[in-house]
């Protein structure tokens, strides 16, 4: 079956079969690897992309059923000129990832969290990213990095 | 892993739906958000012939909160009912018991009577819509509508009163009476997992603020959410008796997770949280 997409602003398409879950399409059909998966059944996050902006796990999720749909991919995040987005500056200032795998996953979450509440609290970070597995950090410069990312954010707004 | 190959089918509108699922009887598989069945596929502990997914039919996400309750169609998720003012208002329960349910990404896709038809015994939805004597409404080629209530509706674990060629098409959650208070309370490991128990209480106050009327549903501890009807000891004023009234009415199981005598200890104690907060929000309704 034909998919097409809107991807980071770009329309893309593949023929795909039905069981193509969106993470294989994006990585697979479109190339597009910064998609990681993790566990494949919905409980790391590694796979979390924004669908219509709002987070999703791409596992879990087929191709087929958000044909025509709009998807940012971690890929998407940075301006257009290259310049990552606050986000992931506030990611790398605050050495919030260490290997990197479930970075993908846990950067396109948190930019949704901070669209629609720029000032969270300790615990809404918490419960924001509690969807999110992190082997590598232990979460605490994961959270410092989202609270900066929302100074950064309200600083150049 | 990756999900066993399948027949795709891909209806507009309900009859569309209704006669493709029909046409593959036992063999099919309802898609809608997804997020309990694409898991049982990728992990093949499902093997459905055919997948009918019903996230481009006409009519089936909708949201209405009216003076009898809420209405919630088939594609309508989780997210939109637990951030929507209306449904608050009118049954907050749910919003209490959305809060707990997996995570944001996963309520983005999932939906309210995708929980229900998948009946996993540990799951909110299932005992809210259980002690709020709600009912799903079910469609088929054969039989047309009908709404079918909790109480016959949740059969055995992961087993509910729909046949293979029925579609659940909206879920209906009944307004609170007037002076009535909700609450949800659960323990699970991490924020998000499956609670290794949970209670959903209602508790309703007559003017004089004397008790009328107070019941709970327990998650997770049995094959189906289990209703008990705690007036007696609750209009008493004794919670620690409604709790044990509760504990015995249960049928935990062991697990990795849980024993069933740990399961057992925190119903009581989940009983008595849940009441205490319920009565707090019934006086000040």
């Amino acid at each position: 079956m034909l998919v097409t997409l809107t991807v980071n602003g770009v329309r893309r398409g593949a023929s795909v079969p039905p069981r193509r879950l969106l993470s294989d399409f994006l990585r697979h059909d479109l190339a597009l690897t910064g998609t990681h998966v993790g566990c494949e059944h919905g409980v790391c996050g590694c796979c979390t992309v924004l669908l219509d902006g709002e987070p999703v796990r791409s596992c879990l999720t087929f191709a087929v059923t958000v044909d025509g749909r709009e998807v940012t991919t971690v890929e998407g995040l940075a301006r257009a000129d290259g310049e990552m987005s606050p986000v992931q500056r506030a990611f790398a200032e605050c050495h919030a990832l260490q290997c990197g795998f479930c970075t993908p996953g846990f950067l396109c979450a948190v930019t949704a969290l901070l669209r629609d509440d720029p000032a969270p609290s300790e615990r809404q970070v918490r419960e924001g990213i509690s969807g999110n597995l992190c082997r590598c950090t232990g979460y605490q410069n994961i959270v410092k990095a989202v609270h900066r990312a929302a100074d950064l954010i309200a600083e150049e707004s | 892993m990756k999900p066993p190959p399948f027949g795709y089918r891909a209806p507009r509108e309900v009859g569309q739906a209704l006669a493709d699922i029909a046409a593959v009887g036992e063999d099919g598989k309802v898609l809608a958000g997804g997020q309990s069945l694409i898991p049982l596929l990728n992990m093949r502990l499902a093997a459905p012939g055919t997948v009918v997914d019903i996230n481009r039919v006409a009519g089936l996400d909708t949201l209405t909160a009216g003076p009898d309750g809420v209405r919630v169609g088939a594609l309508t998720r989780q997210a939109r009912v637990e951030r929507s003012e209306e449904a608050a208002a009118v049954q907050p329960l749910l919003r209490q018991a959305l809060r707990l349910v997996a995570h944001p990404a996963i309520r983005n896709r999932g939906t309210v009577v995708g929980s229900l038809v998948h009946a996993d015994p540990a799951a909110e939805l299932p005992a809210v819509l259980a002690v709020l004597d709600g009912s799903v409404r079910l469609a088929s080629v054969a039989d047309g509508e009908r709404d079918v209530p909790a109480r016959e509706f949740f059969t055995g674990p992961l087993e509910v009163a729909a046949g293979p060629d029925d579609l659940a098409v909206s879920a209906f959650f009944p307004a609170l009476p007037p002076r009535t208070g909700t609450a949800f309370h659960e323990v699970s490991r991490r924020h998000g997992d499956f609670a290794l128990a949970g209670v959903a209480a209602v508790v309703t106050m007559r003017a004089d603020l004397g008790l009328e009327e107070a019941r709970v549903a327990c998650a997770g501890v049995g094959p189906v959410p289990i209703v008990v009807d705690v007036t007696a000891e609750a209009g008493a004023g004794d919670r620690a008796a409604a709790a044990h009234t509760v504990r015995e009415r249960i049928e935990p199981e062991d697990d990795v997770h849980a024993g069933a005598a740990y399961r057992r200890h925190l119903i009581g104690v989940l009983t008595e949280r849940a009441l205490a907060e319920a009565s707090r929000r019934a006086a000040d309704a």
